[in-house]
């Protein structure tokens, strides 16, 4: 929300008037039109700040009485917003939740990797490399169009039922590997697409001092790619964060599961939402990272920076 | 927004903003949603009270609405076809409405997943048969007619498996065990066994058959049953290692859902008593489900 009192102040100081650029030392006195005119400008942007405020309060207060004067909502107040559920249903959310964090951890570094790679491998030029750029190029198109839930139960509970010798049953390994999978090919896109955004120009610019093809890819392309790409890949390690709660198909108790027991228990829908806002207390922090880490580039871009 | 000149153009804009603003406020407030008229609630209309047969207050005048989740398993109903009266619960919920004066015609199935049966908001069914244990929490949320069939929970394991050859709760313990979410099952694995390792919880018990195959987990624990079906036709290379005993004293028991206040619930559970009574339920036990004698119980 930007709020409009900012305009005064940064369209205080114009010198349409011609008098404000007269530097008159201390015997400068704004006219009686300035003083007017920003007079006016102040109470322009009171007036907004007070009708912002009003609708807001307008539309909360709408808001809180069609839910609350709602017939079903003393049910609906005991099914999903109970205390003593609320209670109850922390501490096996939270200790759930521990292992959504450490898949996040683990999976969101392999599938950093894995993705490059495989951008990598979609980017590289010779005809050499045409077998490699077709296999990446198929594994992003099946991963991706794979819906995710269907490739965890064919790796979860499919896998062990080859019973190879040496390959791990646990569930959660499995379901890591199938989020790696999938989420792999998401990221492979978007570095691929950060790859192909720089101009030729820079690559044959490095080219022409005498780098290698690898090393121009190494120095002068994956590096301004890679920031370009910071954006979309949080948005992806977000979503990786609420998708890591999939691997419960296969048994492994997360925040999620962990809610649906007690709910199964008692009819009671309140862990749901405890469920729901821990993950979205998680994702809060990695949000403003990533606006923060976008207006970063965006100010470097302004000042040509993005070379 | 914040850079706009403050021209006529952006004035207007903003007041068109406004107008609209209020127009939808207005909607919503005009869209809030009318009280439910008194007649649904709780039991004090007069079709309660004398449970007149075929003129319940039910959903569709003249029907009964009975749901369950597909798919629905056997041996509860046959060939996931509920309206076949095929399998246990088919054969009762066809009883029941009987007993209430709707004949086989007069019956729509409806399938609702076992989640949603419980939300709060208005049921589209008269009541719910999906092998729902009776118990005072749950009874906080929904209606349940009295019980049509005393249930035990079993441990089925692989021949041959860590647990096949447990006799008591003891030898549990160190297993790894699972059942499916939301579940009495699963309860009795956390507070009867209390195993070492945490259970593992899945969302269907097609997941926890899986697992028990791939030796993800030691032994699952499911309705008795259930146990003999999966052992006899699904799982073959499974056994029932035992039956638990019932906990508190009290069989626990499967029980009609109807939503919470529902106008029905006297009628539907007297129609459940006098089954109980005549015999019919014992003899619909009979002929779908194994007698659950042979299986051991662990101690």
């Amino acid at each position: 929300m930007t709020v409009t009192k900012g305009e005064s102040a940064r369209e205080g100081a114009d010198g349409k008037d011609g008098l404000t650029g007269a530097a008159t030392g201390d015997g400068y006195a704004p006219s009686e039109r300035r003083l007017e005119r920003e007079r006016h400008k102040r109470a322009r942007a009171r007036r907004a700040t007070a009708i912002a405020a009003l609708s807001t309060l307008v539309t909360a207060v709408v808001l809180y009485l069609v839910v609350v004067n709602a017939p079903g909502w003393p049910r609906t107040k005991e099914t999903f917003f109970s205390a003593q559920y609320a209670r109850e249903a922390l501490p096996k959310v939270l200790e759930g939740l521990w292992l959504n964090v450490r898949l996040l951890a683990v999976c969101g570094v392999a599938v950093l990797v894995l993705g490059m790679l495989i951008a990598i491998a979609r980017t590289l030029r010779g005809p050499v490399f045409f077998p490699l750029r077709v296999l990446a190029a198929a594994y992003t198109d099946f991963f991706r169009g794979l819906p995710l839930i269907i490739n965890l139960m064919i790796v979860v509970l499919g896998v062990p039922a080859l019973r190879l010798q040496g390959v791990t049953v646990d569930p959660v390994l499995l379901g890591g590997t199938a989020l790696t999978l999938t989420y792999s090919a998401y990221v492979a896109e978007v570095f691929r697409a950060g790859i192909e955004s720089i101009h030729p120009s820079q690559r044959a610019a490095a080219r022409s001092l005498g780098l290698t093809n690898r090393q121009a890819l190494r120095y002068v392309v994956l590096p301004q790619a890679v920031r370009r790409q910071v954006p979309p890949l949080l948005n992806d390690l977000v979503s990786l964060q609420k998708d890591t709660g999939l691997v419960s198909i296969g048994g492994a108790v997360d925040a999620v599961r962990a809610a649906d027991i007690i709910v199964g228990r008692s009819l009671n829908y309140t862990p749901y939402i405890v469920a729901g806002l821990v993950f979205v207390a998680l994702t809060i922090p990695m949000t403003r990272f990533t606006d923060w880490v976008t207006a970063r580039m965006d100010r470097q871009r302004a000042q040509g920076g993005s070379l | 927004m914040h850079l706009a000149p403050r021209t006529t153009r952006s004035r207007a804009l903003r007041r068109a903003l406004a107008a609209a603003t209020v127009a939808l406020l207005a909607t919503a407030v005009g869209c809030a949603p009318q009280p439910e008229d008194k007649a649904s609630a709780g039991p004090s209309g007069s079709a309660a009270k004398s449970c007149a047969k075929g003129k319940l207050a039910s959903k569709t005048s003249g029907k009964l609405t009975i749901a369950t989740d597909e798919p629905a398993y056997e041996p509860w109903f046959k060939d996931d076809k509920p309206a076949s009266g095929k399998g246990f619960e088919s054969a009762v919920a066809y009883a029941v409405a009987r007993r209430l004066g709707y004949d086989k015609s007069a019956v729509v199935w409806q399938s609702v997943p076992f989640n949603k049966a419980f939300a709060p908001g208005v049921k589209t069914f008269d009541f719910d048969i999906n092998q729902v244990s009776i118990s005072a929490e749950r009874k906080k949320a929904v209606d349940f007619s009295s019980g049509y069939y005393d249930v035990r929970q079993a441990v089925i394991a692989l021949k041959g498996g860590k647990a096949a050859k447990a006799t008591s709760i003891a030898d549990l313990k160190d297993l790894k065990l699972g059942a499916q979410v939301g579940t009495t099952s699963l309860d009795y694995i956390t507070d009867v066994v209390k195993p070492k390792q945490e259970a593992a919880a899945f969302a269907k018990n097609d997941q926890a058959k899986s697992a028990l195959q791939n030796g993800q987990v030691d032994a699952i624990v499911v309705d008795l049953p259930t146990a003999f079906y999966i052992t006899s036709a699904e799982v073959t290379n499974a056994k029932i290692v035992g039956q638990f005993e019932n906990q508190g004293g009290t069989p626990e028991q499967f029980g009609l859902v109807l939503d919470k206040g529902s106008a029905l619930t006297s009628c539907v559970s007297g129609a459940v008593d006098a089954l109980r009574k005549d015999g019919t339920l014992a003899k619909l036990e009979k002929q779908w489900l194994s007698d659950a004698v042979d299986a051991p119980v662990l101690k």
